[in-house]
């Protein structure tokens, strides 16, 4: 059997790629998709403590993230496409309107 | 019955209420209506209750309790005795004609609901100043008169020296007022009652106490006297504080008639007289009073004597006349004091009202040196003002003499150090004062008239509904004199004493007749007979003319004295100090300091989303940091 440290380190090796995504990448749509990594960097997490825990609430937990990662895509990606259709742009450096 | 008697007051407080807030949409006949019936209402009631005071009844009664604090009770009720009934009669009589009178004044004047809504406001807080059982009540309609008298001054705001009269008045009557509150405020404490009947039986408790006062030991009752003698003093237009009285007259006549003439500018006479339990036991507050009083109405007279402006004459006269009425208190004749303001309201209103009337018919023109042989064309204005003139002189059968002669009798007889001297200066004082009462009328009614034809041809009459109340104010002041007021108040005020044989009275009533008809012959004298006299003497004595003409410079001094270093603190210490610095400052240091932590922090705000997850991953950060080192 595959050792527990194993899981978490593919874990946060997703999550940080997600997450050094997220912060570097100016495109909006692989700052979503690197969010999503970030999603599941998690969700591998819940399963395998889970798994290792012989208790099933991790993996509910888990479908219920992918639920809510599947409705927050839908948004986000209607967000940008909003975006895009009145402002033309896709680089979040460009969209400084809130700016205090 | 007792109760119905608050209806004396509900009724101009109605008349009040209906012409601020209804007048100006209805008609004007509405609204004088309503002003002069609500005033007849009042006099109707007060009617039965002065025949109530005269079947021997004293009414005390408490309507409501007004505030309750402690185990201090103040309670809205009236005192209706000797006194009050007298005042009544004064305020609600004279008021109700000068009502009448005032419809035809201020006929077509665009104001005219407002008019009527602060006479009606003025007779409800005189009302309360005399019928009021407690000093609290004093206070309160001490204060409304005030107020009233200073909307009335200021009726006409456009005009600026209307507005700057109004506040004159305003100002010099608080600086007397601060002194009646202090007096008010030192009574209660030693007395702890604010109920006349109660405070009355404890005031001879308060002798031969003494209070601190900067190192001093003043005696209690002569400083209270004398703190409320100050209001006195600004309410009724005495030295120091007269000089509001003569610029109150930029109001309209029926004003000058009913407030600075018949009733408010009484009503330090009033309090002395209400409060003579008080004043009776401090012979210094009395001499004081008299003394006030006696020079007071010497100084007026001599400034009136050289006026032009007909109103002020008459203005001048009041100031003048009201120091008689200090004088008859100040010997502790308060009955002769009340007696005269009594006749006093009756011939005074009548020579105000008398001065309107040829305003009216001169087109507001008051230089009685454009006015002359108006005599022909205003026979009952000359007629009543010729009454009202020889009442004031003191000519016997009228009522002026009674109430004169009353009080230079019981000065006269007073046996008090400066009675005497007061009997003196009263004795010139009637001189002077028939002097120049009949120099307005031989100037401004006999001879020539002075201004072009095309003026004289409008010069008329006055319609019958100011007439009338001339007329019946005309009877009035020859009638009222005989009934004896110093009489009837003899259970409110005690009787004076006499210190000198009661022979001595006649010589008292000759002298005092001899000053009047003596004044009465100089100017006929100077003004029919010889003309040209008054031109010589002013030249010859010009340097009393010119300090007589411009009233001792009494104003020009209060303004360097007091009015400037006033203003200079307001402007240089107020304003640029205390305005500008410390409370601007405050107000907009505020917003200014949290303006500018707002710079500060917006900083943070660059509306680039990744910089937001950095610091939320540096957040993150810190919290696992700080969660693992524990």
């Amino acid at each position: 059997m595959i050792p527990l440290h194993w899981y978490l380190i593919l874990s946060s090796v997703i999550f940080s790629i997600g997450l050094i995504g997220f912060i570097i990448r100016r495109d909006l749509i692989v700052m979503l998709m690197c969010l999503e990594l970030m999603f599941n960097a998690v969700n591998i997490t819940f399963v395998t403590f889970s798994a290792f825990n012989g208790n099933m609430t991790g993996q509910i937990f888990a479908i219920f993230s992918i639920g809510i990662a599947a409705s927050e895509a839908a948004i986000g990606l209607a967000i940008v496409l909003a975006i895009f259709r009145n402002m033309a742009i896709v680089h979040s450096d460009d969209i400084k309107n809130l700016r205090g | 019955m007792e109760k119905y008697y608050i209806l004396i007051l509900l009724f101009p407080l109605a008349g009040f209420l209906f012409n601020i807030l209804i007048g100006r949409f209805v008609n004007t006949k509405i609204v004088s209506w309503v002003g002069v019936l609500s005033i007849l209402g009042s006099l109707i009631f007060s009617l039965y209750a002065i025949s109530d005071v005269f079947s021997g009844k004293i009414i005390e009664y408490n309507a409501y309790t007004w505030f309750l604090s402690g185990d201090l009770k103040i309670s809205f009720g009236y005192l209706i005795d000797q006194l009050t009934a007298v005042m009544l009669f004064v305020v609600c009589f004279v008021g109700w004609l000068i009502h009448i009178y005032s419809v035809g004044y201020m006929h077509g004047d665009p104001g005219y609901a407002r008019y009527f809504a602060y006479l009606n406001l003025f007779v409800f807080s005189m009302l309360m100043l005399v019928m009021g059982n407690n000093l609290v009540m004093l206070y309160f309609g001490w204060e409304a008169v005030g107020l009233c008298s200073y909307f009335l001054i200021g009726f006409w705001y456009e005009k600026k020296s209307a507005s700057d009269a109004g506040k004159k008045a305003f100002i010099v009557n608080r600086i007397g007022d601060f002194g009646f509150a202090l007096g008010i405020f030192l009574l209660f404490i030693n007395v702890y009652a604010l109920n006349y009947t109660d405070i009355f039986p404890k005031i001879p408790g308060l002798q031969g106490q003494t209070i601190n006062l900067l190192g001093w030991n003043v005696d209690l009752i002569t400083l209270i006297a004398l703190l409320l003698f100050c209001g006195a003093v600004g309410k009724s237009a005495q030295i120091p504080l007269y000089v509001w009285l003569p610029d109150a007259m930029e109001g309209p006549t029926p004003v000058s008639a009913l407030i600075h003439a018949a009733t408010m500018v009484t009503a330090g006479v009033f309090m002395v007289a209400r409060l003579n339990p008080l004043y009776g036991l401090s012979e210094t507050a009395l001499a004081v009073v008299g003394i006030i009083g006696g020079v007071t109405s010497f100084y007026a007279a001599t400034i009136g004597l050289v006026q032009r402006d007909m109103k002020r004459i008459i203005a001048y006269s009041t100031i003048s006349q009201i120091g008689y009425m200090f004088v008859g208190c100040g010997v502790a004749a308060y009955g002769a004091g009340v007696f005269h303001l009594y006749t006093h309201a009756f011939f005074k209103a009548l020579l105000f009202m008398g001065a309107g009337s040829v305003m009216h018919a001169m087109a507001g023109e008051l230089d009685i040196y454009k006015m002359g042989g108006l005599k022909k064309k205003m026979p009952i204005t000359y007629i009543t003002f010729l009454i009202a003139a020889l009442t004031i002189s003191g000519i016997p059968g009228l009522s002026g003499f009674f109430s004169k002669d009353e009080i230079l009798w019981f000065s006269y007889a007073s046996g008090k150090p400066y009675g005497k001297f007061l009997w003196l200066l009263g004795t010139i004082t009637a001189c002077m004062t028939a002097f120049y009462t009949f120099r307005i009328l031989f100037v401004a009614f006999h001879g020539k008239f002075r201004g072009t034809e095309e003026e004289f041809k409008h010069v008329h009459e006055s319609p019958k509904i100011m007439t009338i109340p001339l007329i019946i104010l005309a009877i009035g002041s020859v009638l009222v004199g005989y009934f004896s007021v110093p009489h009837f108040l003899e259970p409110v005020v005690g009787e004076p004493k006499i210190a000198v044989p009661h022979e001595k009275e006649t010589f008292v009533m000759i002298m005092s007749i001899i000053a009047g008809i003596a004044g009465i012959a100089i100017a006929w004298f100077m003004y029919i007979l010889k003309p040209d006299i008054p031109g010589k003497l002013t030249k010859a004595f010009s340097g009393i003319f010119k300090i007589l003409w411009n009233k001792y410079y009494v104003d020009e001094i209060y303004n360097f004295l007091f009015v400037r270093p006033t203003l200079w603190i307001a402007r240089n210490i107020v304003e640029a100090v205390t305005d500008k610095r410390i409370i601007e400052g405050i107000v907009n240091g505020i917003p200014k300091l949290c303006y500018n932590i707002g710079s500060l922090v917006r900083n943070i705000q660059t509306g680039q989303l990744q910089q937001y997850a950095i610091f939320m991953i540096l957040g993150i950060f810190i919290i696992v940091f700080i969660i693992l080192s524990v």
